[in-house]
């Protein structure tokens, strides 16, 4: 008997709490927007999208979830880095969770893939996250894809020229991986330094590479002035430390995720040669700027005892710019997300925001972010390796200043085309 | 016994043509869609790829982890020959004529892993088969030439039907159950031809059966051959779902996706592959709506872990298990074989088959 009691009062107090939450939602006043958010929590870059996901979290607590009177629902999804996986999380996010606004993917491959399926859509939009091949707003664009992050290509903007003009060096020796972001990296860097008259050797090597001694053996005999790498992860690990081992000393020239905490907070001899290198990207740990400082300072409060970082990683500075679009977005339009999203929309196309780094953003014609790109320096400071912005280019576009109808004649980047052409 | 079987294949049948108008009267209309397209469409894709691995195990005996690869043969063959993917490998043909080349090429791809793996046996014939499995993904993600790397071939949008866009999710959903229904009466039907009992003459003693003059290796690498090509329309599907194809669909995750749906469905009977397809699709979508998103993958894993611990021949057995245990009958062996064939199948001999 008592047991049928305590069973009859659970079910009871189980209905009461269903029929509490069912009725939650009628009440509040102009119903949530919602937002998906998808980024990578499994596989190769899942510290990346944890880290991504703690800045979207921090920015909307900063607003306190709501935005032109609404209030903003953030349902987070999860992908793994494959196109099909991510494409799967976004169906889920706009036909289940039936949300108006998805931020993401974190890679190259996924946001291809969203770009294609967010033309399927009417009334809703795909705000990039973090990803950053070049063709995904730069050929066959998306009207309901907007990218307020910038790409592999504009990273390097100005690196050439540096190099070029301020080291003086006129031969280089690129050493790469054999994938799409290192082929985007590549392309930037010898569209300026190959129009200016310089020489490029190029050694490719697979994703997933431990052993290169035989190619810094190569580089290390050659004419080449300095030594521009642009691997990532595990990869670039091993090369520098073979590099630092067999007694490099040339120059080095970084691509965007070369110069990054992940590699300068791993022990080993690269550390050495690695002081000193010169890189671009879209953000540094030092950058002389109120609006940055605030942000490190706000992240590390937030986050430092709940496992964030020193500073925050590249990818979760993508995704807070690529919110701050959207927030921007939906404070012009107070909230209004009716018909299709039309007006949303437009407010989005013509959004110009500030980046957490300082930068200013605006879009081009194809919804593509044109913003400032940093030339960096790695410093000992405190004892630590440290990543100094030195310089800025100011509002780099897709093209990196070229005319677009030019620039897509050179076509898609790939080992074959590396963008060195000269002028 | 099987046509008793068969009037609630049609009725299953009917239901499932019928489901994207009963879902609404059910569930809100945005859930509905969801339901339809993301839900059933995908688990009927997959439940396809997986049938051909069913169909290998249940009356060949043999476990090919090479299927998910196979289907992505037929995929990147379409991407490589359709007009308007991006980028343009070589284009020129239309989706009538692509559709047909990509089924061709898988069912040559199948028939070759037949002929490779002609001399191998259970876990060595898994190996083998995952071996070359793994080094095709190999190759596809390196190669940019002709099958764009790591980045894959994009914007596979698929035919138009009858003046119906292959995107409108009921034109989807109905194309791959129709796909589905004719390849999963094809397959029982090809199994009480002369070729499907050799084949599980094979299954149960290839010695006999070569004794009695039958040619083992040619009916092996024939049953590769059609699995190829069952293979190939899911994979066909699943590259006009996802639009596009990449190397990740292609990949060890995948591979072992199907090789779960396979087993968790129960490898007994065809239609167990797309029962195993919709639970391993239903709860990959909703794991992480139930659990902790940063451990969801734990929840799918025990589920998993579960079927397979209460029924070992997969969620098909778990009905017969209920009626035996229902009725309290001792596995009268005429019951089991009108329904849902639950014994694993090295226990049968082909002498029960109907002829």
């Amino acid at each position: 008997m008592t047991i049928r009691m305590t069973r009859r009062a659970a079910l009871l107090g189980g209905a009461g709490l269903a029929a509490g939450t069912l009725a939650a939602p009628a009440v509040a006043q102009p119903s949530p927007i919602r937002l998906g958010g998808l980024t990578t929590l499994e596989g190769p870059f899942a510290t990346g999208g944890q880290d991504a996901y703690r800045c979207v979290q921090m920015e909307l607590e900063r607003i306190n979830h709501t935005i032109g009177g609404r209030r903003i629902e953030f349902i987070r999804e999860s992908s793994n880095a494959q196109a099909d996986v991510a494409l799967a999380r976004a169906r889920k996010l706009i036909e289940q969770d039936n949300v108006d606004i998805i931020l993401g993917p974190l890679s190259g491959a996924e946001g291809i893939a969203l770009r294609d399926y967010s033309r399927t859509l009417t009334g809703k939009t795909i705000v990039n996250g973090s990803s950053g091949a070049s063709d995904t707003t730069l050929r066959n664009p998306s009207p309901n894809f907007f990218r307020f992050s910038t790409d592999g290509t504009q990273w390097m903007a100005g690196l050439g020229r540096h190099v070029f003009q301020q080291m003086g060096i006129r031969e280089v020796a690129v050493t790469a991986g054999d994938y799409a972001f290192p082929y985007a990296q590549v392309f930037g860097f010898n569209l300026e330094f190959c129009r200016l008259g310089g020489r490029v050797q190029h050694y490719w090597a697979p994703l997933g590479t431990t052993d290169f001694t035989s190619q810094i053996a190569q580089i290390n005999r050659s004419n080449a002035g300095a030594v521009v790498v642009v691997h990532g992860g595990t990869d670039g690990l091993a090369f520098m430390t073979q590099y630092a081992q067999a007694g490099g000393s040339k120059p080095l020239i970084g691509g965007s995720i070369m110069a990054d905490q992940t590699m300068l907070s791993a022990r080993g001899p690269h550390r050495r040669v690695m002081n000193g290198m010169i890189s671009g990207g879209p953000i540094a740990d030092v950058i002389d700027d109120p609006t940055w400082r605030e942000f490190v300072e706000r992240y590390r409060r937030r986050w430092l005892n709940e496992g964030g970082f020193q500073s925050p990683s590249i990818h979760a500075v993508n995704y807070a710019t690529n919110l701050h679009g959207i927030l921007h977005a939906l404070g012009a339009v107070n909230g209004d997300l009716s018909n299709n999203q039309a007006a949303f929309q437009r407010a989005l196309a013509a959004a110009e925001i500030t980046a957490p780094t300082g930068a200013a953003v605006k879009l081009d014609h194809n919804r593509q972010a044109i913003s400032d790109i940093f030339l960096n320096k790695i410093e000992e400071r405190q004892g630590t390796a440290q990543v100094v912005a030195f310089g800025r280019t100011q509002g780099v576009n897709q093209t990196l200043g070229m005319p677009e109808a030019q620039f897509l004649q050179l076509g898609a980047p790939s080992r074959d085309n590396a963008g060195c052409v000269a002028a | 016994m099987r046509s008793r079987a068969a009037p609630w294949s049609l009725l299953g049948l009917a239901v499932l043509l019928a489901l994207p108008w009963l879902l609404p009267q059910l569930l809100p209309q945005g859930q509905a869609q969801f339901w339809t397209a993301s839900i059933l469409g995908r688990a009927i894709v997959f439940g396809i790829i997986a049938m051909s691995l069913t169909f290998l195990a249940t009356y060949g005996g043999f476990v090919s982890l090479a299927q998910m690869m196979i289907a992505g043969i037929a995929g990147y063959t379409l991407a490589i020959f359709v007009e308007g993917a991006v980028p343009r490998v070589v284009g020129l043909l239309g989706y009538g004529a692509a559709i047909p080349l990509a089924l061709l090429a898988a069912t040559a791809m199948g028939i070759l892993m037949g002929a490779i793996s002609l001399r191998s046996r259970d876990i060595y014939l898994l190996m083998i088969t995952l071996a070359l499995g793994m080094g095709v993904f190999r190759f596809i993600e390196t190669n940019i030439a002709w099958f764009n790397g790591y980045e894959g071939i994009r914007n596979v949008v698929g035919p138009s039907l009858f003046g119906l866009d292959f995107r409108n999710a009921l034109v989807f959903y109905h194309a791959a159950l129709g796909t589905a229904a004719l390849l999963y009466f094809g397959i029982l039907y090809l199994v009480k031809t002369p070729f499907g009992l050799v084949l599980q003459g094979i299954r149960d003693n290839p010695r006999r059966v070569a004794a009695l003059g039958y040619a083992v290796g040619l009916h092996r690498i024939a049953a590769f051959g059609v699995a190829g090509f069952i293979a190939g329309c899911g994979g066909v599907l699943s590259t006009i779902y996802n639009i596009g194809i990449s190397p990740g669909s292609i990949g060890l995750g995948a591979t072992v996706n199907i090789l779960i749906m396979s087993v968790i469905g129960g490898l007994g009977h065809p239609i167990g592959a797309f029962i195993g397809s919709l639970i391993f699709t239903v709860l990959d979508t909703f794991a992480a709506t139930i659990y902790d998103r940063d451990r969801f993958n734990t929840l799918i894993g025990l589920a998993f872990l579960a079927i397979v611990l209460v029924s070992p021949d997969g969620a098909i057995g778990v009905g017969a298990r209920l009626r035996r245990l229902l009725t309290a009958q001792p596995r009268p062996a005429s019951r089991v074989c009108g329904e849902v064939r639950s014994r694993p199948p090295s226990t049968r001999t082909a002498k029960e088959e109907p002829p």
